[in-house]
């Protein structure tokens, strides 16, 4: 722990809620991969053409990551918070869904969204605050990324519980993070899906961050993922950098969920490298060094590395995922350019099934006024 | 109502009412599922679920933990994975740790997904004063709910009507908050039809008629207009009351109507008064009737206090009929 913090302090210290406490908590996460790419339980690993359909979705939401900041710079996204760095922690959680599972993603969650399937296009449309961004696909059962903290919890309990009395086998997964925790909405879903039996998976992304406030001052506890005993439900703690791990525990999860065994609640350690969104300052808040601890730990170099040393993967084929990945991205943004610009009278449209005679009243007017 | 033919009908309380339209609904629908605290095994503080978890099951009737954002919230969920959900909120006045999910969610699903998703969901909620509750069981939030986008607001006031709305807001593809007059529960009887109706939400109905003052109330203001009504007749003063039952939406027309007809407008609310819907009733006969109007219109309200659980002094709080009969004294005096 660092020392405790005066009234005087410029700058917090930031070490404690680093490298520093991840190193800490060595001991108690599940890890499958090491930093340094090597797997001391070599029995536990996913068969080799999962492991590389993980490391090509991480591959392509760091690409997201990337090509969404240089977009927001030349003015073609809105703001946009950045996800890079936390990919272990999303790909590995979302990639145990099918389309016929629920996730409900924070804002921060984009990962996760496109490892579940949604387009590329329809994404960066919903960063452009574009309508055809808010138009969820039909086929998928993806929620709109949610703003507000922790309201998502206790409604995907409601779709998990539904998913029960309509007699399927379907789960609800949802994100949340370490700020998130604090919230009552949390703490309900969690109690609820526990007490209701619930197929749900929770999953808390302890990124050391809630914008710029510390784990260690959102919180004295040390162990996000002992929450879950509190509420009768099975809690994990598992090394958020590392995608196979993270892949593990929540198959394991789902598949408890699906059998009809209950809720859990997985809290992946990871850390926030990225500022809160790209128009956030973090130097505000920590050191560039704390945050350089991180990059050692990079979740796509992690897993790149294994697959390097154990031949599953050549230089070469990695330059063919990553042209293949940019050229994907380059015709979905061709898709997205193409989208429409709103017409001033959907301010008012998807209001109600039927509009009130109130909102044909006020969608005249801004027919009258801006025309059609 | 739907039905045309005359039916079969039954004496009921309001709160039977409610009870046969969720029981009715239960049995239409399977993907109606009834859920809040102490709904099931007990039937609710009020008894309005009574005997519908022993009728039903404890799947599609169920008692949840208590936390009322985690109730909204799961509806919701509920809501967007095809059921519908009927949640009980115990008392409006404990609506508000779910404001949240109300505000944020409920109201905007349709919107922020462009009708991907929507959520069916009533929320019912015992409101009001008049039968010395403890404190914050008595609030009438109903303008709040009515100034969020995405939901609607019905407040019946009589188990005729009670019936009829609960089982068309279950009908309805988008929320609905249904507000019930405590006081009314038990104090008004009437026949009400044994069959399934429904009552469409947004058609004020009207209670009186008269011609020389229109009062607007909802909820358990309508009994105490109509009794300030009756008083006046006596005088001589022919007064028309409107019974709203739906505050969004909002049936403008039948209140334009009475307007240009007498000219002379009280509105009356048991909401504190500043920000009140009756505010709302107030500025839109302003803005599309100031010609009919031959008096300033006046509002009868509770004042900007919360709801007092004084019992001895409750009563100066709540509108009574007395209030409302000098208002109408006074728009007739202008």
């Amino acid at each position: 722990m660092s020392k405790p913090k005066t009234k005087t302090q410029p700058k917090p210290t930031p070490q404690a809620a680093g490298a520093a406490a991840y190193e800490g908590a060595q001991g108690e996460m599940f890890q499958l991969v090491t930093p340094e790419g090597t797997a001391p339980q070599p029995e536990l690993l996913p068969d080799v053409p999962t492991r590389l359909k993980l490391y090509r979705l991480m591959r392509r939401a760091r690409h997201f990551d990337e090509r969404a900041w240089v977009l927001y710079r030349t003015g073609r996204m809105g703001v946009f918070p950045p996800y890079g760095g936390m990919e272990a922690s999303q790909v590995g959680t979302a990639a145990a869904l099918t389309h016929d599972d629920w996730l409900f993603p924070t804002y921060r969650d984009t990962g996760a969204a496109l490892t579940y399937g949604l387009p590329i296009p329809q994404t960066i449309a919903y960063w452009r605050t574009s309508p055809h961004g808010w138009a969820m696909p039909q086929d998928l059962k993806v929620l709109p990324f949610y703003i507000p903290i922790a309201t998502q919890y206790p409604q995907a309990v409601g779709a998990a519980l539904a998913e029960k009395r309509k007699g399927t086998r379907n789960v609800a997964m949802a994100y949340i993070g370490d700020g998130g925790s604090s919230e009552g909405d949390f703490h309900e879903a969690l109690n609820f899906a526990g007490a209701l039996g619930a197929p749900c998976v929770f999953v808390l992304q302890n990124n050391g961050w809630a914008i710029s406030v510390p784990t260690r001052t959102q919180t004295r506890a040390t162990n996000l993922s002992l929450r879950a005993e509190g509420y009768g439900i099975p809690g994990v703690r598992v090394d958020g950098n590392d995608v196979l791990a993270t892949y593990h525990v929540a198959l394991e999860a789902v598949n408890r969920a699906r059998n009809g065994e209950g809720p859990t609640l997985i809290e992946t350690v990871t850390y926030r490298v990225k500022p809160h969104t790209v128009a956030d300052d973090p130097s505000r808040y920590r050191t560039d060094a704390d945050t350089a601890g991180w990059d050692a730990k990079d979740p796509v170099q992690r897993l790149r590395t294994h697959l390097l040393a154990e031949g599953h993967l050549t230089e070469e084929q990695d330059a063919t995922v990553t042209r293949e990945i940019e050229a994907e991205f380059e015709a979905a943004l061709q898709v997205a350019d193409a989208f429409p610009e709103p017409t001033p009278a959907e301010i008012v449209d998807h209001v109600f099934a039927e509009p009130t005679p109130q909102l044909v009243r006020q969608r005249a007017q801004i027919m009258a006024e801006e025309g059609a | 109502m739907t039905a045309t033919a005359p039916t079969r009908t039954k004496t009921m309380t309001m709160v039977a009412a409610i009870n046969d339209a969720l029981a009715l609904a239960l049995e239409r629908d399977p993907a109606v599922h009834i859920f809040g605290e102490d709904v099931g095994v007990m039937g609710g503080v009020f008894r309005a679920t009574d005997g519908l978890q022993a009728r039903f099951g404890a799947e599609r009737v169920f008692d949840t933990p208590l936390a009322e954002a985690g109730i909204i919230g799961m509806g919701i969920g509920m809501g967007l994975a095809g059921l519908k959900p009927v949640a009980e909120i115990q008392f409006a006045g404990f609506l508000y740790p779910a404001l949240d999910q109300v505000l944020s969610h409920l109201g905007r699903y349709r919107h922020r997904t462009r009708s991907r998703y929507h959520v069916p969901m009533v929320v019912r909620a015992p409101y009001g004063g008049g039968v010395h509750t403890p404190e914050q069981h008595a609030d009438s939030p109903e303008a709040i709910l009515a100034h969020t986008p995405g939901v609607k607001v019905v407040i019946p006031s009589t188990p005729r009507d009670a019936k009829g709305l609960l089982l068309a807001a279950i009908e309805d593809p988008d929320p609905v908050f249904f507000f019930e007059a405590i006081k009314l529960y038990r104090s008004v009887k009437e026949e009400v039809p044994e069959e399934y109706y429904t009552t469409p939400l947004g058609k004020a109905r009207v209670v009186t008629g008269g011609d020389d003052v229109t009062v607007i109330a909802y909820g358990g203001m309508v009994e105490v207009a109509a009794r300030a009504a009756e008083a006046a007749r006596a005088h001589g003063i022919g007064v028309e009351v409107l019974d709203l039952r739906t505050l969004v939406p909002l049936d403008t027309g039948t209140i334009l109507e009475s307007v240009a007809k007498t000219g002379r407008v009280v509105v009356v609310t048991e909401a504190p008064r500043t920000g009140g819907f009756h505010s709302e009733i107030s500025a839109t006969i302003a803005e599309e009737a100031i010609e009919h109007l031959q008096a300033p219109i006046v509002r009868v309200t509770g004042f900007d206090a919360p709801y007092p659980p004084f019992t001895s002094i409750e009563d100066v709080y709540r509108p009574n009929p007395v209030r409302v009969a000098k208002a109408i004294r006074q728009v007739m005096a202008y």
